[in-house]
């Protein structure tokens, strides 16, 4: 026994010191393999929704041989939770990041997570956007966490069909002139209402009518020190005034916007008007395929508006900011913001986009062919929109959250009112 | 002797190193087969729990890497904190609704199982499919049935000539609605709990009974019911911990895009929904306070299962 037990566990014992040999050569060999490869890198982008770039990264691939370009998608308030987590832990962002307008504060307030991109040129570019888009992105010490990528931009979208229905013209410039004001918009409202009765409503939702509204007004709930103006604006006071005349009127449907409800209102022809920003179009499109070319795209009352809009930052957990911002300014380029205009509907925030013949001629057919970048693009140049502040999200949830207590007859409006200042007081 | 049989009783004689080999062995493997599972519960568990608690005690934002210790001043904000009172409240009631019917139905589905049905698996395992489907998946699903103007819900209920029901915008309302979620998710697995140990209870219990002049249902309140009591403390127990840190389905329940406010008044926020808002789920990114409502979430976790725990023992214990 002794003797061949003891060659056999020699044996064994050579055979397992020959497979580490071998594993530990393979291993080696793979290594310097890789170490040939190393120049090729990749780039990780996280977006939400559809930022209508997937072409653009072809281009992009085949222009700089050796960068591959991944992209992960979430949904709006998932992406930026998660973008807040990865900050916080220090790990698990991508090389670019997209902000959209209702964080982009919070995020400019702590730059030390994100690269300046000045370092990489971004200076240059400031004249290419309006002076409000730049800004956003710029935090207290001057550094530019951020290029910006669209604009909501504003306009209404209406029911042609619903419109001709209640008497009303359809003809988007004369409705234009109808409603330079909001007042005057809320009586067209009641024209409508009282042709049409009671079971479809002028407008979808009060919260978006409000967000509409005080989307034009400068200053809002900050001022320009930073401070929270909000008990003592008289403007956000109109704009919650018109909101609950609106209500009272019965021209709001009372929905909340993106609920169920909602989306299936937009089949259903519940609701003749929308607020409309540029991304809305390809939602509408999404949303209600059958309801193509009876819809239409009027001004919005007021002058310019604003719903929306993001930026593409680079985060410094990036291993290759260079090549990341690199990509970045690609991706906001005009020609590339042009491309994305034309395929998803994103409307571009830089001037000479929005002045382009490009887009000012451009044609939404399902919207009737009216003519959607001449609409969307003015009302983003005539916008002189407000200042934000890091809790202005906050400040909206507030507000929607106190026009649906009103919409669902849970408070008077007075008593929702001061609900809502209580809660901007302690969110601020 | 052969050489193998030297080496035998060598062995069994066993040097004094082997001896004091199998004596450790006996002493200190035990521990070390245990110490995989301390080792992972120290390090996801314990650390965590010490760390939240550490965190609270601070006024730590999420995105700011400073920080001050500010003692309990987190907690005494909490007492004074509305919202916070009024997401126990809601907590609470969801729980109530959710949890009795819930727990009762399984003792009669229970008792029904153990019949003499016919295709008495095939209902066994029916009854635990809801477990088995995703969480969000059902979340998502009722919601939509449970819609306002295009819900299956009030579709039917107007079919019965009943006017259309706002089921999110209402409290209690909304407060139904979740708890239909929840028990049709766990009335099954509870179901199958008490089903296994109804199958315990001895025949001759049931015959004495009977031979005492007890119909069926005074066998099962005064047989079944206390030989079951061990299983429902469990249950009961179980339910309060894992109901009182509801969060996916009210969750799932807001429109989306809403803010996270668990409706507009805040009818349906859950303590964790509430956590939620203050941590990640707004711009207050407030992690001081929301690890502070975590901590008061185990507390009222904790004196919550005691006093159930207090309640149903009430229940005449089986032993004479």
């Amino acid at each position: 026994m002794n003797g061949s037990s003891t060659g056999r566990q020699r044996r064994l014992v050579a055979a397992v010191l020959a497979v580490a040999a071998a594993t530990t050569a393979a291993w080696l060999v793979a290594g310097s393999a890789a170490a040939a490869h190393r120049d090729a890198i990749t780039l990780t982008v996280d977006v939400f929704g559809d930022f209508g770039y997937h072409d653009l990264y072809k281009q992009y691939e085949a222009a700089h041989p050796g960068i591959t370009i991944k992209e992960d998608s979430e949904d709006y308030a998932a992406h930026h939770t998660a973008l807040a987590q990865h900050l916080a832990t220090g790990a698990g962002a991508d090389d670019i990041e997209a902000i959209e307008v209702g964080y982009i504060a919070q995020f400019a307030a702590q730059p030390q997570n994100f690269v300046d991109l000045r370092q990489y040129g971004a200076a240059e570019l400031k004249s290419r956007y309006p002076a409000w888009k730049w800004d956003q992105a710029v935090a207290r010490n001057g550094a530019v966490i951020g290029l910006g990528t669209d604009v909501g931009s504003l306009g209404i979208c209406y029911r042609t069909d619903l419109f001709r229905k209640a008497g009303l013209p359809t003809d988007p410039s004369t409705l234009g002139k109808m409603w330079p004001t909001w007042s005057k918009f809320l009586a067209v409202g009641r024209t409508f209402q009282k042709k049409m009765g009671s079971r479809i409503k002028f407008i979808d939702s009060g919260s978006n009518l409000y967000n509409a509204i005080i989307g034009q007004a400068n200053p809002a709930y900050y001022d320009a020190s930073g401070n929270v103006i909000a008990a003592g604006n008289p403007k956000v006071k109109a704009a919650w005034n018109l909101t609950m005349r609106a209500i009272a009127l019965g021209e709001d449907k009372g929905l909340a916007a993106f609920s169920n409800d909602w989306n299936t209102g937009f089949k259903k022809g519940t609701f003749a008007t929308v607020t409309c920003p540029a991304w809305m179009m390809g939602y509408i499109q999404g949303q209600a395929p059958a309801t193509k070319g009876k819809w239409n795209i009027a001004p919005v009352p007021g002058g310019g508006g604003n719903w929306g809009g993001s930026f593409l930052a680079v985060s410094k957990q990036s291993q290759h900011p260079a090549e990341a911002a690199d990509l970045v300014k690609f991706l906001t380029s005009p020609a590339s913001e042009l491309y994305v205009f034309q395929h998803t509907g994103n409307l571009s925030s830089e001037i000479p986009v929005l002045k382009s013949k490009a887009v000012q001629s451009f044609r939404n057919p399902f919207f009737s062919n009216a003519p959607v970048g001449k609409i969307f693009a003015n009302s983003a140049l005539k916008l002189k929109p407000q200042i934000l502040g890091p809790h202005q999200g906050d400040f909206q949830t507030a507000a929607s959250n106190a026009i649906q207590r009103v919409e669902q007859h849970k408070q008077s409006p007075d008593a929702s009112w001061k609900q809502f200042l209580k809660d901007v007081a302690s969110a601020s | 002797m052969t050489s193998a049989t030297t080496s035998a009783v060598a062995a069994a004689r066993g040097g004094r190193a082997t001896r004091w080999l199998r004596r450790v062995d006996a002493k200190v493997s035990p521990y070390l087969y245990v110490t995989p599972f301390f080792a992972v519960f120290g390090v996801f568990g314990l650390f965590p729990l010490g760390y939240t608690a550490y965190i609270s005690l601070t006024d730590r934002n999420l995105l700011d890497p400073v920080s001050r210790f500010v003692g309990l001043h987190n907690y005494a904000l909490l007492i004074h904190d509305s919202y916070f009172w009024n997401a126990v409240e809601n907590t609470f009631g969801i729980w109530f609704l959710s949890t009795v019917p819930q727990l009762s139905l399984a003792l009669v589905i229970a008792h029904l199982l153990n019949t003499r049905l016919r295709a008495r698996t095939f209902f066994r395992m029916a009854v635990l499919l809801p477990q088995v489907t995703s969480l969000v998946a059902v979340a998502l699903i009722f919601t939509q049935m449970f819609g306002h103007d295009y819900g299956f819900v009030n579709y039917l209920l107007g079919q019965v000539g009943i006017h259309k029901v706002y089921w999110e915008a209402g409290r209690l309302s909304s407060w139904i609605a979740l708890s239909v979620m929840v028990m049709w998710r766990w009335t099954g697995y509870n179901a199958l709990i008490y089903l296994a140990a109804m199958q315990s209870i001895p025949e001759e219990l049931y015959e004495a009974a009977a031979v005492d002049g007890a119909r069926r249902w005074r066998q099962f309140v005064h047989v079944t019911v206390p030989m079951l009591r061990p299983t429902i403390i469990f249950t009961v127990i179980v339910s309060t911990i894992g109901g009182l840190q509801l969060f996916t389905e009210p969750y799932l329940f807001q429109p989306r895009a809403s803010g996270g406010t668990g409706g507009s008044a805040r009818q349906y926020q859950t303590i964790v929904m509430y956590l939620y808002e203050k941590f990640l789920g707004s711009t207050q990114f407030k992690f001081g306070y929301a690890a502070a409502i975590a901590w008061c979430l185990v507390l009222l976790i904790a004196l919550f299962g005691l006093v159930n725990y207090l309640v149903v023992s009430r229940i005449r214990s089986a032993e004479p």
